[in-house]
């Protein structure tokens, strides 16, 4: 048996964790076993991953959450139900549970695991390491396993059709950590997800001159992020910060304007599918990571790129 | 205030990954290491202006890693904490540091532990948790702000679209992302202080390991990109389109 806990912030399914149920259903058939997702507290629509894959879902009923009772949850579950692996999401939340739930468990666990398990010689996954410069082949030899899935690491499938929800009987135990308030970001898709990213860095020059990446962005209906001195400058937000010590991503497109292409940069994007470059300077390293590039002005690129995004469009 | 702060040992940001011995292990040749940037930055430094700002407490560094690590647990030490602690083994996986670093703190009584939010090689995010279950702590990850009152801490986490607002009652378990800190830079008295400051190597617990690491690779090199003229950005379009099919 397979567990997914489906997270699921506000009462929403992320996307991937709709990702996850996917992956846990692939390797439930690879592993000739079958898979159950987790929801905790009021879901919209839970019965809905039944269509992704999941032959069962569960539900604890329950708003207040910290990641201590969440992963005590998902561990008593697991074991309630023999769940032999135990896929998540590897996001904000986790990242805070996986932890918890593989001590609990007394499992092997391996994060932000980007491809299904080898199964012809044990039990070995593929993660991105050193922030995406290579991939570990990790074996995992304990009889019960945690993975944390990264997002738009495998595409979504239906694989089934909705299924009912099953109250299941636990108590969550009382919060330690305590929500205040969330602060929302205006509009977007959170980076993490995005499967279209347009990306500045420090040769816009300013803040005053975003509406330029804003206006493709629009187009394309692709999330914004940045370099990390822009958002060291405060020209942007800094949970646009991508790279090695901002997040990692790895959209479908990636398109970036006005970045050289650091190392360090290239660290959080290079797993991205695709990589538009367009920069004024022909020697920029970035041009070696790059799938398409355009040597030229910014300020004179991308407007006439937003103008041919629309005319695709219309 | 006592406090803990976890460091480990990384390669430099800008090293080029190499593996040795048909690619299961990391080839440290001509590589540089660092103390993980989250773990120093921000994790370190929070730690430090918490006990200046108590007015009195230790922050002791610990390391599980063997006597290499040293270089790098005296930057520790330069930056401003008072002893270090290095557990002496390697650090072979999450499981096995995350109880070493357990088996270490449990009846020391610490305030707080920080972490960095992961490691950059092997950006796992596990270790802190790990530890908070094993000490049956309360654990705030990816902390970018926090501010103490009492007994109190009001933290702020970067979660996916926003920012989450929470308190906990110390004792607990925080991972520390940008933001929580600025970088401090070790200054000459500091560099020569650090040299007499204690460092205490201590012997490991035995922990079964059950994740190992079988095969490296590193991704295929990309083909040389197709310039396109800046003209022309239909063409672009067309391509992304129909070629790469991404838009
Ligand atoms: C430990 C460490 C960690 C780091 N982590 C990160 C990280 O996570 N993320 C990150 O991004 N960086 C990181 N860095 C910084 C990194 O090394 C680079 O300094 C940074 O990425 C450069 O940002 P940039 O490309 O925006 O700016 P620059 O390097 O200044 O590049 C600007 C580019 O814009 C081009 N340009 C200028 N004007 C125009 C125009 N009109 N039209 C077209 N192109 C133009 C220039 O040719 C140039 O290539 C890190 C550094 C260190 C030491």
């Amino acid at each position: 048996m397979i567990l997914i806990y489906a997270e699921s912030p506000d009462g929403q399914l992320k996307k991937v964790a709709l990702e996850a149920v996917t992956y846990g259903a692939k390797l439930a058939s690879a592993m000739g076993t079958t898979c159950a997702a987790l929801t905790i507290g009021t879901v919209a629509d839970a019965g809905s991953l039944g269509k992704y894959g999941a032959g069962k879902v569960y539900n604890i009923a329950g708003e207040d959450v910290d990641n201590q009772n969440i992963a005590k949850a998902v561990a008593d579950v697991a074991e309630k139900i023999g769940a032999e692996v135990v896929v998540m999401p590897f996001t904000s939340t986790g990242k805070s549970i996986q932890g918890r739930v593989a001590a609990i468990l007394n499992a092997g666990v391996v994060s932000g695991v980007s491809a299904l398990p080898d199964l012809s010689n044990g039990f070995v996954v593929r993660k991105p390491v050193f922030s995406g410069k290579a991939f570990a082949d990790t074996k995992i030899t304990s009889e019960k396993k945690v993975l944390s899935l990264m997002g738009n690491a495998i595409p979504l499938e239906e694989l089934g059709a909705a299924v009912d929800v099953e109250t299941i009987d636990i108590d969550l135990a009382p919060c330690k950590v305590k929500r205040l308030s969330v602060e929302k970001q205006a509009g977007g898709i959170p980076l993490p997800e995005a499967e279209l990213v347009v990306s500045g860095g420090r040769g816009l020059k300013g803040p005053e001159n975003w509406n330029v990446l804003l206006e493709l962005a629009e187009a394309l209906g692709a999330s914004t992020a940045c370099s990390r001195p822009v958002a060291d400058m405060d020209w942007r937000p800094h949970h646009e910060h991508v790279g090695q010590t901002g997040i990692a991503i790895r959209p479908n497109l990636y398109i970036a304007m006005g970045i050289s292409g650091a190392i360090q940069h290239l660290a959080g994007v290079n797993n991205s599918k695709t990589i538009v470059v367009i920069n004024k300077d022909p020697e920029a390293p970035f041009f070696k990571a790059a799938d398409y590039g355009v040597v030229g002005d910014l300020f004179e690129v991308v407007p006439k790129l937003t103008e041919a995004v629309k005319r695709l469009k219309a | 205030m006592k406090l803990l702060v976890c460091i480990s040992q990384t390669p430099d940001t800008t090293a080029n990954i190499s593996f040795k011995d048909n690619n299961t292990a990391f080839n440290p040749d001509g590589v540089q290491f660092i103390m993980n940037p989250y773990d120093e930055w921000y994790a370190l430094v929070r730690a430090l202006e918490l006990k200046e700002a108590v007015g009195q407490g230790t922050v002791t560094i610990l390391n599980v890693g063997p006597a290499t690590n040293d270089v790098v647990i005296r930057k520790g030490l330069a930056i401003g904490a008072d002893d270090a602690v290095r557990i002496d083994t390697e650090a072979t996986s999450a499981n096995y540091v995350a109880k070493q670093i357990a088996e270490y703190a449990k009846d020391k009584g610490y305030d707080a532990i920080f972490f960095g939010k992961e490691t950059i090689d092997f950006n796992g995010a596990i270790v802190p948790s790990m530890v908070a279950e094993y000490l049956d702590l309360p654990f705030v990850s990816l902390a970018q702000h926090m501010d103490v009152n009492g007994n109190t801490a009001t933290l702020k986490r970067d979660i996916e679209g926003g920012v989450e607002v929470l308190s906990v009652d110390f004792p607990f378990v925080l991972s520390a992302a940008k933001g929580l800190a600025e970088q401090r830079i070790p200054n000459m008295k500091g560099i020569m202080m650090s040299r007499r400051k204690p460092l205490n190597v201590v012997a490991a617990v035995d922990v079964p390991n059950t994740v190992e690491v079988v095969h490296f690779e590193t991704p295929p090199a990309k083909s040389a990109v197709k310039l396109i003229d800046p003209d022309n950005m239909d063409e672009l379009v067309n391509l992304l389109h129909n070629e790469a099919k991404v838009i």
